[in-house]
């Protein structure tokens, strides 16, 4: 049977290792194997102390993104015999701290995320039994795209901004913003767009691209960091020019 | 406060080249060191102002040091990073603002279109003036 | 160290987080610890494609939802449950909507709904063909918002903690750094989702190993009807992704090698060029997954590299419906067969998808062990009886999430704090997991290899068709398999991240749970709902209108007795479709 090579980081903190190395395993190479089917065979057949985030093999988790061939992928959605014929350098996460193999650390994220408040704010809650906050197909279009994001982080391995300066709030965490501040049923942009503005937040984002490039589910975040900026923006003049109004 | 365990993180520096394997960072890379001569651009034109403000004597002396080959060249750089700012500028312009006619979304094309077209339309007014002038 | 909170939520899907919330929305001032394995993005709520069915439309009503649920499944579901879900799950949804969730929408603007498998009404509530992954970042997104719920995110719970009957915490190791610690609380609830894993070939992701079930079985709490286990009828071939009910919801037809609808010739109805109400495509998923065995045997299905296949055909709902409705369904397929629905024929097979047991439970979620809760797929209410009908599990999530929440809010109110002497377990634990498993590189077989045998074992025993004699062979070979298990080897000796140490705890409780299944469809000597025998092709209400709950004995093998079932308005009648 065909065989790829693929070159993957070890890095093993516990064993006194102070670089990762690269280790090379050869796997089957089929035609519908991905990545991660690899890794697997690696795990179970090879070397069972190989560590990796993995579960929905279906692209919609967001857990298994790595470096392959030096692009963030998620590697249940990138096939081997398109990288044939090899070998396949796999990485963990450009950008991240590395904890071991090709596992980073995300906590970071998780910060930011809950930093954009991203959730539904409202004025006054309308009770439950008093049915839908209405919204017309067009309506929830505005957002839709910015609410497709699975959190996989590729877009952060991208970022060189990012990269150079880890305190920027980042692709995914904006675009989240974004989704509240433009859905219909929400009335909490004027304190987002708050946050969004301050250092750290989207001026930093010098649009580079990279992020909707590497985004698997199209949510394109550079375009919402450029909205956001609009938006922000305006919201400046606007306390500028009518300071009297209502804050 | 760094834990021991973040302490044992492994964390990648950007290597110095970093920029140079991909297109897009290159420009990014570009962008950001060329702020420095689309500043000289302003500190130019505060020059200009205070000089027209002294006299006819000191706006000729400023007509003269900018006439100097070497502030021509500098010049040219300046203005090239100044257009790729503007160009970066304004693809970006159907990304940050949706527009829409009569419910519908204009195709980000049309947009891009419809921002060069205006650009054009600036540019042969002002050269206009300049040559009426 | 020792941490502590008042509530203990283990599993952060669509059922944990739903009750985080309400335990913080009813009491405040508790403090809640919302423990899970992944990331709660993660959980497996996140695949869930098709919808979540509540009764709204005008013509729709509580009584044709319950029944279509009780008859769904084969009368084995309490009915007193059925009442209260399907009387909260619209409200439950409507919570959602109000927490931003992007449901589909109609263009007034009111919420819209599609067809379902096995349901009369169109009552399915939907996110394009993506509800569990808005739902579940909806809830994860909205639950930052409560500052009393500390999240303990890759952290795998391995043990509760009981004193004197009573669960007041857990033990849990930390993988970033490999640290056990316990975490103690007045109430406990589990909602670590099904366990899928235990075949071969599923639907489930890879953290769906049943942990929860594990867990509250080893602490004597029982398993109730473990032997149900739901084959969806289709899921693509090698990787076992599921392609959504809604594909035959919005009018895909199943065809057999001579590209003919098949289904009209099992009692399903007959066949209309658009999709009818329970009837033929749209029928249970049970009866579906059974008919393409018979179409098998029959030699009329087409083969495939991954075994025999029937093909799901999309092509005449057009490129404009399939973008609108299904457009995942055109991913998975493009992404993973490299075929385009649009154009060509989907291929795809019966797949386990869903556990319709779990841990014992009231409608509060309340477990017969004092201070444990539970909710979703691991908790078995009954709602689903023999057969769940798609779309019902996520509002399960729901309604039963926020009960548990609530119930054991109460019960952390008023219960006194967990006796300190808990805190020697946990050292226990540490022993177990550190001394017992870091150590064992030289183990004769591989965790790999014992899972994948046991998968084999059950996919013979206990799939779509099953029999005494099968079921008893297969019940000694687990014996034998768990007993290799406990000195397979763990290569991995270091703390950090040690994903193959949590391999291994997560295959000796899938043993467990393999046991249970094997255990309760040997002793239900009948056919019902997703429980065929060919030995006993009837069912047998006599006998068995009446639940499994398997105990686990002294000795570790499972003892199963039974529970009448709960019977309000609908006596049992018999199952029919497409008439
Ligand atoms: C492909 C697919 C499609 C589906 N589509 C639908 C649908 O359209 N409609 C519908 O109603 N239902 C559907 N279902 C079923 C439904 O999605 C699930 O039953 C439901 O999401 C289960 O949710 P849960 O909260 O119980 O568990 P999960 O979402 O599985 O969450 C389990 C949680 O427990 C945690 N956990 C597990 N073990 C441990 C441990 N040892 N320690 C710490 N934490 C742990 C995990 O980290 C996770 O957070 C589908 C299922 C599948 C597989
Ligand atoms: S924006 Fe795209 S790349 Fe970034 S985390 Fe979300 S899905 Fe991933
Ligand atoms: S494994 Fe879930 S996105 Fe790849």
């Amino acid at each position: 049977m065909d065989q790829i090579t693929l070159r993957v980081a070890r890095y093993r903190p516990d064993d006194e290792e102070t670089e990762p190395v690269l280790v090379d395993y050869d796997v089957p190479l089929r035609p519908d194997w991905a990545v991660l089917d690899g890794l697997n065979y690696i795990k179970d057949e090879l070397d069972g102390t190989l560590s990796y985030r993995w579960s929905c093999r279906m692209g919609i988790c967001g857990s298994c993104g790595m470096m392959v061939d030096g692009e963030p992928k998620l590697t249940c959605a990138t096939f081997l015999v398109d990288l044939a014929p090899g070998p396949v350098r796999i990485e963990p996460l450009a950008n991240f701290p590395v904890i071991r193999d090709l596992i980073v650390d995300l906590t970071d994220f998780m910060h930011k995320l809950s930093s954009v408040k991203p959730w539904l704010i409202r004025q006054d809650e309308q009770p439950v039994e008093d049915g839908e906050y209405l919204q017309t197909p067009a309506q929830l279009d505005e957002f839709k795209q910015f609410s497709m994001c699975i959190n996989c982080m590729l877009c952060y391995a991208a970022c060189p901004v990012y990269g150079l300066d880890g305190s920027f709030v980042g692709p995914a965490a904006i675009a989240l913003a974004h989704r509240y501040d433009l859905d219909s049923r929400d009335e909490g942009d004027r304190q987002r767009l708050t946050i969004l503005a301050q250092p750290d937040g989207v001026w930093d984002c010098t649009f580079v691209g990279e992020c909707s490039t590497a985004c698997p589910k199209g949510v394109d975040p550079a375009g919402a960091i450029q909205q956001a900026k609009l938006a922000a923006a305006q919201e400046a003049m606007k306390s500028l020019l009518l300071p009297w109004r209502s804050r | 406060m760094i834990s021991p365990l973040e302490a044992r993180y492994y964390r990648r520096r950007m290597p110095l080249l970093w920029w140079a394997h991909r297109r897009s960072y290159a420009i990014f890379v570009l962008r950001e060191l060329s702020s420095a001569f689309v500043a000289l651009f302003i500190v130019e034109l505060l020059l200009l102002v205070r000089a027209t403000a002294r006299g006819p004597a000191a706006y000729e002396s400023f007509l003269d040091t900018m006439a100097h080959p070497a502030m021509i060249v500098l010049n040219l750089i300046a203005l090239a990073f100044v257009l790729l700012h503007a160009i970066t500028f304004a693809n970006l312009t159907p990304r940050a603002m949706i527009v829409r006619l009569r419910g519908r979304r204009v195709p980000s094309r049309v947009v891009l279109a419809g921002v060069y077209a205006g650009w054009l339309l600036v540019t042969a007014f002002l050269a206009w003036l300049l040559v009426a002038a | 160290m020792s941490l502590s909170h008042d509530v203990v939520i283990v599993g952060a899907g669509g059922a944990g987080l739903r009750a985080a919330i309400a335990v913080a929305e009813a009491e405040p001032r508790l403090s809640v610890a919302l423990v899970s394995k992944v990331y709660p993005m993660r959980s497996h709520t996140v695949s869930a494609e098709g919808g979540a069915a509540g009764a709204i439309s005008a013509d729709d009503s509580l009584e044709e939802h319950a029944y279509d649920t009780i008859s769904g499944g084969d009368w084995l579901c309490d009915q007193d449950a059925v009442e209260n879900f399907v009387a909260e799950a619209p409200r439950e949804l409507l919570r959602l909507e109000h927490w931003g969730c992007p449901w589909s929408r109609e263009p007034d603007g009111h919420v819209a709904v599609r067809a379902f498998g096995g349901m009369k009404k169109k009552r399915t509530w939907f996110a394009a063909d993506k509800t569990g992954f808005h739902l579940l970042h909806t809830l994860f997104q909205t639950s930052l918002k409560y500052s009393n719920i500390t999240r303990y995110d890759e952290w795998y719970v391995s043990r509760l903690l009981v004193d004197d009957g009573r669960v007041c915490g857990v033990v849990a190791l930390e993988l970033m750094s490999g640290l056990i610690e316990t975490i103690t609380g007045r109430s406990v609830v589990i909602a670590t989702g099904g366990g899928g894993r235990v075949f071969p070939f599923t639907t489930n992701a890879a953290i769906k190993t049943g942990d929860g079930m594990a867990l509250a079985y080893r602490a004597g709490a029982p398993l109730k009807d473990m032997e149900f286990v739901q084959y969806h009828p289709t899921g693509l071939p090698f990787t076992g992704i599921l392609i959504t009910e809604a594909a035959r919801a919005e009018g895909g037809w199943l065809l057999n090698k001579d590209g003919y609808r098949y289904l009209q010739d099992y009692d399903l109805g007959k066949p209309e060029p658009g999709p009818v109400l329970r009837s033929m495509e749209l029928g249970p998923r049970d009866r579906l997954s059974q008919a393409f065995v018979h179409e098998m045997a029959k030699g009329r299905t087409i083969n495939s590299p991954y075994g025999p296949v029937v093909h799901l055909d999309l092509r005449h709902l057009g490129e404009r419906t399939i973008d609108a409705k299904l457009p995942m369904v055109r991913e998975l397929c493009r992404d993973y067969e490299r075929i385009d629905p649009v154009h060509e024929l989907v291929p795809v097979r019966p797949v386990v998808h869903y556990m319709m047991g779990g841990i014992h439970t009231d409608r509060n979620g309340v477990t017969p062990l004092a201070g444990l809760f539970a909710a979703g797929e691991t908790a078995c209410v009954s709602i689903n009886g023999a057969n769940r009908l798609g779309s019902n599990s996520l509002p399960e999530c729901l309604v039963f999430g926020a009960r548990a929440g609530r119930a054991a809010a109460l019960y952390a109110v008023e219960a006194p704090p967990p006796a300190l002497a808990v805190e020697a377990q946990g050292d226990d634990e540490r022993r177990r997991l550190d001394e017992d498993l870091l150590r064992r590189s030289d183990g004769p077989d591989r965790i790999s290899s014992i899972r994948t045998e046991m998968q084999a074992i059950l996919e013979d025993a206990a799939g779509i068709y099953r029999d005494g004699d099968s079921l008893t062979k297969a019940t000694d070979k687990l014996r034998e398999l768990k007993e290799r298990a406990a000195t397979a080897a763990v290569d991995d000796a270091s703390r950090r991240f040690n994903t193959e140490r949590v391999a291994g705890l997560e295959l000796a409780g899938m043993l467990e749970l393999a046991e249970c299944i094997l255990h309760s469809a040997l002793r239900r000597e009948e056919s019902r709902g997703a429980h065929q025998r060919t030995d006993f092709p009837e069912r047998d209400d006599k006998r068995f209108l009446a639940h499994s709950l398997a105990y686990r004995e002294s000795g570790g093998s499972p003892r199963v007795s039974h529970l009448p079932v709960t019977i309000t308005r609908w006596p049992p009648g018999k199952r029919v479709y497409g008439r």
